[in-house]
């Protein structure tokens, strides 16, 4: 650690691979004090302008707004509140084009100024050292102070962090050509900075504090040392400008010789970086209690008349500045293919600065310049890529580049979207810096493909994500569905076991149906025997009457061809037995035909009345299936038993049953066809039978 | 107002190309005039030959590719593509390398078939796998040994007067305009056909005479190799003024020249009769024109650091084993062919650790 310190007294850095030189250019503003603006007439002031989540609004249109008021609160700890910038009435809050590279729209606060510039009530706190921690920390998250830098990450979670930091850096480095804006501000609230700093080593407590800052600023320099004379922790550490050392990596590795391990933070390192303007606004928040409400901006290239560094207040609108600073169009001038019409306006710098769609566009809490250049000055920020050829392999790229990736290979699996070797060469470890790109000599706009590829990465993930959440939905699906097939099954095991049981237990029951039957059978013979008449032939009668009878009840399903058949032969036999029986006994059996079924309709309430009477209600269901197929069952063992009494009878009678039982074998529904016949066939011989007894009987013999 | 959109960054170095193919072209020209000092016109013909057929050649592939773009940005990019310089390179490279009275067609064939199938047809600029010129210069000497290895000596040495319009006369003819051949003006007074000094080289060691005798023929003048040594050392100015002007890497000759030498003086330190020294093998043949213009192609040689040493390395090693041990007198277009083979495995194997990366875990990850 003291090697460190010893290393860097003696001004010798741990050097980052690659970087470039490209022109300064900060002698155009930097010679300049920082200009305070009139009142802009509007402030656009977007509710999110750092990394996180926006706040909840606390204002709504036509509130009247003070100087420093929240406009939004956080209710997250990556929330940021915004404030009023000065006094004013809200006249809007809609959707506007807001600072950032895709020009899209985000909810934005309008602010009429009313020009007065009234402040809320503040209180100046007169000594840091005696506010706790927690109090310096909600006095910066209630700021509203994200990294000023570039990223806006909120700086309240960064210096609310654990104890043991060994580095706190504050990057001064400005590595972006042009941009002045730090170097101004260091040069003339060196004092302010400071107090920021010594706010910071309160909270963090750092072993080294290190100022790191690019030796193109002597003056810069000069004050800081001069601020920092006394204080013996903090080291100004003058570094050698080259682009891109002011990045959080490149400035660690520089000051430190560590090397933050991909996808991590810094703080893992136990290195904490902050921007120098940070400083600034965390000295105002905690001392002053002044919210970030303005920053210094750097107005600056060559179609701009009067270049310099202003105190911007947020929300200014970027056609506000251009006019303070003399904005001139160069709508003539012959430009390269295809013919730009109108010229680039960039926020930041030429290397990672975004141009903005439009001059609505306000300055946010991460804006360090507007960059107008000319096309002269910058002529391939005037052409659409358009002298773009294919890569040589030149390695050029590679030779440059910080990060030391190969930009090259990049491109290509770029280009051919191949995400797995864009993953294997390290692409989410490019920091955008454009050094590459700078240096091509093919002119590929490399940044732009690797932005491309990264956005398609990054969308892939969320794709996956969301696919892998919809097999997770979908096996979890399977899974009940089968959980619930094999409940179903268990259910029905049951009931069936139940309905065995249920069968089981009324096989007596059964047998008292049989015995009903027999019962009426034997009443029937009685009544027959009463009648004189054969008793034999008038059971059978009977009993078949009953069944074909019976049975149409179910019967309402098509027939088909077999059963058709079979049911034409049963038709044919019926039709012979019942002109045979029909002659000898006529009256007899319409009146023993009714009773019968009317004794049977009492055998099955009967059998109801049991099985309501059986245990529980499952088991009632159960037994209500059971009993339907009891009855069913019942019946055949009726025609069972007619078989075997009416084959006894004659040759024909047994034939007519053998058809039956195959029948019944067959299927049920040929069975109901049958009986179907069967009935007709009997209202036919009845018919007949009235008509011409005589010579059906002849028939038969 | 509307502002316009582009992506970042925004500045460029202004660098191009076709402007490193240029300077590249001119780098060129020390060596060429030190050509033409010693041996004649013969390589200007054959340079203005190559490249006028490459450049037709290259607008033929390049109409008909650009048949399937878009129309409109078409003429825009195909003269763009056509004077992008790297056609033209290629031809001055393949000039170079041709025997000064080489029949004309040589030269036309070579610069064919190096524009069509070894560049366009891998998909033109930056796609091709190997050097153009020494692709074309390897068919032709295989193709075609008899006219590819009539070397002529140095105008020094030559019997007849070589002027401008005899070369151009025997590089369309075959014939001299009083009649010579180009055997007659390959011999010596003697009659006997005279070689380029590694052929001698080889042919001498093949006959059991050792280096110092060998060295004692007029061809090899008074330092290493007549005329050659001085075309070498002009190619060596261009290609320092090409480092110098960070055109080309420095790694790549440094590492071929450090290479060579180290194979040469391991041989002529165990037998010096049977091996020439460093000198020699530095100063002959295309040896710096293969260090400094061939190898240090970008687009068929190695990206990476490493990978520019290990490729010099290696080329030097083939050009001391095809010299000393193979076939053919000179090996710089066979070594570089072979190391543009090797060129995307070094590639594969040299990649730099990426900043945040621990070599362990890169090596662990490459192991899944």
């Amino acid at each position: 650690m003291d090697s460190i310190i010893q290393r860097i007294s003696q001004g010798k850095f741990w050097p980052f691979h690659g970087g470039i030189h490209p022109p300064e250019q900060k002698k155009i503003t930097n010679e300049k004090p920082i200009r305070q603006l009139p009142l802009p007439k509007q402030l656009i002031l977007p509710l999110q302008q750092h990394i996180g989540r926006q706040g909840d609004l606390l204002v709504k249109v036509g509130d009247k707004v003070l100087k420093g008021q929240a406009l939004t609160q956080s209710s997250n700890p990556m929330a940021v509140p915004v404030h009023a910038p000065t006094s004013g009435t809200i006249t809007a809050i809609k959707k506007s084009a807001i600072a950032h590279p895709s020009g899209m729209s985000e909810l934005c606060l309008f602010i009429d100024v009313d020009g007065e510039d009234t402040w809320r009530k503040r209180e100046i706190c007169q000594d840091v050292s005696q506010l706790s921690h927690q109090q310096i920390i909600a006095k910066i998250a209630n700021a509203g102070i994200a990294g000023m830098g570039g990223a806006g990450f909120p700086t309240h979670i960064k210096v609310n962090t654990k104890p043991d930091i060994n580095f706190l850096i504050i990057n001064a480095a400005e590595c972006e050509p042009y941009i002045t804006a730090d170097d101004l501000l260091m040069r003339e609230h060196s004092a302010t900075i400071v107090d920021g700093i010594n706010i910071l080593d309160q909270l963090l407590n750092p072993a080294f504090i290190l100022i790191g800052i690019e030796d193109n600023k002597p003056q810069a320099i000069k004050a800081l040392q001069q601020a920092t004379k006394s204080l013996e922790k903090i080291n100004v550490c003058v570094l050698p400008t080259k682009y891109p050392s002011g990045g959080e990596k490149q400035l660690i590795k520089l000051l430190t010789g560590k090397e933050v391990t991909s996808g991590t933070l810094p703080i893992s390192s136990g290195i904490v970086v902050q921007n120098i303007a940070t400083c600034f606004a965390i000295s105002d928040a905690v001392i002053n209690d002044t919210p970030l409400l303005r920053r210094v901006i750097t107005l600056t290239g060559q179609a701009l008349a009067k270049p310099q560094n202003v105190w911007a207040l947020l929300g200014t609108p970027v056609s506000y500045l251009l006019a303070q600073a003399g904005f001139t169009r160069q709508e003539n001038t012959p430009v390269a293919n295809p013919p730009v019409t109108n010229p680039p306006v960039i926020m930041g710098g030429p290397m990672m600065g975004f141009s903005i769609l439009n001059e609505q566009v306000p300055v946010v809490k991460t804006s360090n310049c507007i960059l107008a250049p000319s096309k002269t000055e910058m002529p391939s920020a005037f052409d659409n890529n358009a002298n773009e050829v294919e890569c040589i392999r030149c390695g050029q790229c590679a030779d440059v580049c910080p990060s030391q990736l190969l930009p090259q290979e990049l491109q290509w699996s770029a280009k051919a979207k191949d995400h797995q070797q864009l993953a294997k060469l390290n692409l989410f470890d490019c920091i955008d810096c454009g050094a590459c790109a700078y240096v091509c000599p093919s002119q590929i706009p490399l940044v732009q493909y690797y932005r491309i590829a990264k956005a398609e990465i990054r969308q892939q993930q969320q794709l996956d994500l969301k696919a892998e959440k919809a097999k997770e939905r979908f096996e979890a699906r399977k899974l009940r569905l089968e959980r619930d097939k094999i409940a179903r099954e268990e259910k029905h095991k049951k009931a069936a076991a139940a309905r065995k049981a249920s069968m089981n237990k009324k096989t007596p029951e059964a047998g008292a149906a049989k015995s009903a039957v027999a019962a009426a059978l034997a009443r029937v013979k009685a009544k027959k025997a009463a009648g004189k008449q054969d008793s034999t032939s008038t059971a059978t009668n009977n009993e078949e009457t009953k069944s074909s009878s019976e049975l149409p009840i179910a019967n309402d399903e098509a027939l088909d061809d077999k059963s058709q058949v079979k049911a034409a032969i049963a038709r044919a036999k019926a039709k012979r037995l019942a002109k045979s029986t029909a002659v000898r006994e006529k009256a007899v059996t319409n009146d023993e035909e009714t009773k019968s079924s009317d004794e049977l309709l009492v055998a099955d309430e009967e059998e109801s009345k049991q099985s309501n009477s059986a245990d529980d209600k499952k088991a009632k269901i159960a037994a209500a299936i059971a009993k339907a197929k009891e009855k069913a069952k019942a019946k055949k063992a009726q025609a069972t038993e007619l078989a075997a009494l009416s084959s006894e009878q004659n040759s024909e009678q047994n034939s007519e049953n053998s058809s039956a039982t195959s029948a019944k074998a067959d299927d049920k529904k040929a069975r109901i066809a049958a009986a179907v016949a069967k009935a007709k066939a009997k209202a036919k011989a009845k018919k007949e039978q009235q008509s011409n007894p005589q010579p059906s009987n002849e028939e038969i013999k | 107002m509307a502002f316009w959109i582009a992506s970042s960054p925004h500045n460029h170095n202004q660098a191009e190309t076709s402007a490193l193919m240029r300077l590249v072209t001119y780098a060129l020209f020390p060596g060429i005039f030190a050509q033409w000092y010693f041996f004649g016109w013969g390589n200007l013909i054959h340079i203005t030959l190559a490249v006028v057929t490459a450049l037709i050649s290259e607008f033929i592939v390049l109409s008909l590719r650009s048949k399937h773009g878009n129309k409109s940005t078409n003429k825009h990019t195909l003269s763009k593509q056509l004077f992008d310089g790297s056609a033209i390179l290629t031809a001055v490279l393949i000039g170079i390398c041709l025997p000064a009275i080489a029949p004309w067609w040589i030269a036309v064939i070579g610069s064919i078939f190096a524009v069509v199938v070894v560049k366009q047809l891998y998909g033109g600029l930056g796609q091709n796998p190997f050097n153009p010129a020494m692709a074309a210069y390897v068919m032709l000497l295989i193709s075609f040994p008899v006219q590819m290895t009539s070397w002529q000596p140095p105008l020094s040495l030559m019997t007849v007067d070589l002027n401008l319009s005899n070369t151009i006369s025997t590089i369309f003819t075959g014939f001299t305009s009083e009649g010579y051949s180009v055997e007659q003006l390959r011999a010596d007074i003697d009659g006997f056909t005279m070689a380029t000094p590694l052929d001698t080289l080889k042919t001498n060691a093949s006959l059991g005479l050792t280096v110092y005798e060998t060295m004692q023929n007029q061809i090899f003048g008074a330092h290493f190799s007549l005329g050659w040594e001085w075309i070498n050392a002009a190619f060596l100015l261009g290609g320092v003024f090409l480092i110098f002007k960070k055109a080309i890497a420095w790694q790549t000759p440094a590492s071929f020249l450090f290479s060579l030498f180290i194979c040469t003086f391991i041989a002529y330190s165990i037998s010096p009769d049977s091996s020439a020294s460093t000198m020699f093998h530095w100063l002959s043949g295309g040896c710096m024109l293969g260090a400094f213009f061939i190898l240090t192609d970008p687009v068929t040689g190695a990206t990476s650091t490493k990978g520019r040493v290990i490729i010099g390395a290696l080329a030097g090693l083939l050009v001391y084993v095809i010299r000393d041990f193979g076939g053919y007198p000179d090996g710089v277009a066979f070594a570089v062919l072979l190391c543009n083979m090797t060129a995307p495995l070094i590639d594969r194997y040299t990649r730099p650790r990426t900043y945040g990366h621990q070599p362990s875990i890169t090596k662990q990850e490459e192991g899944k």
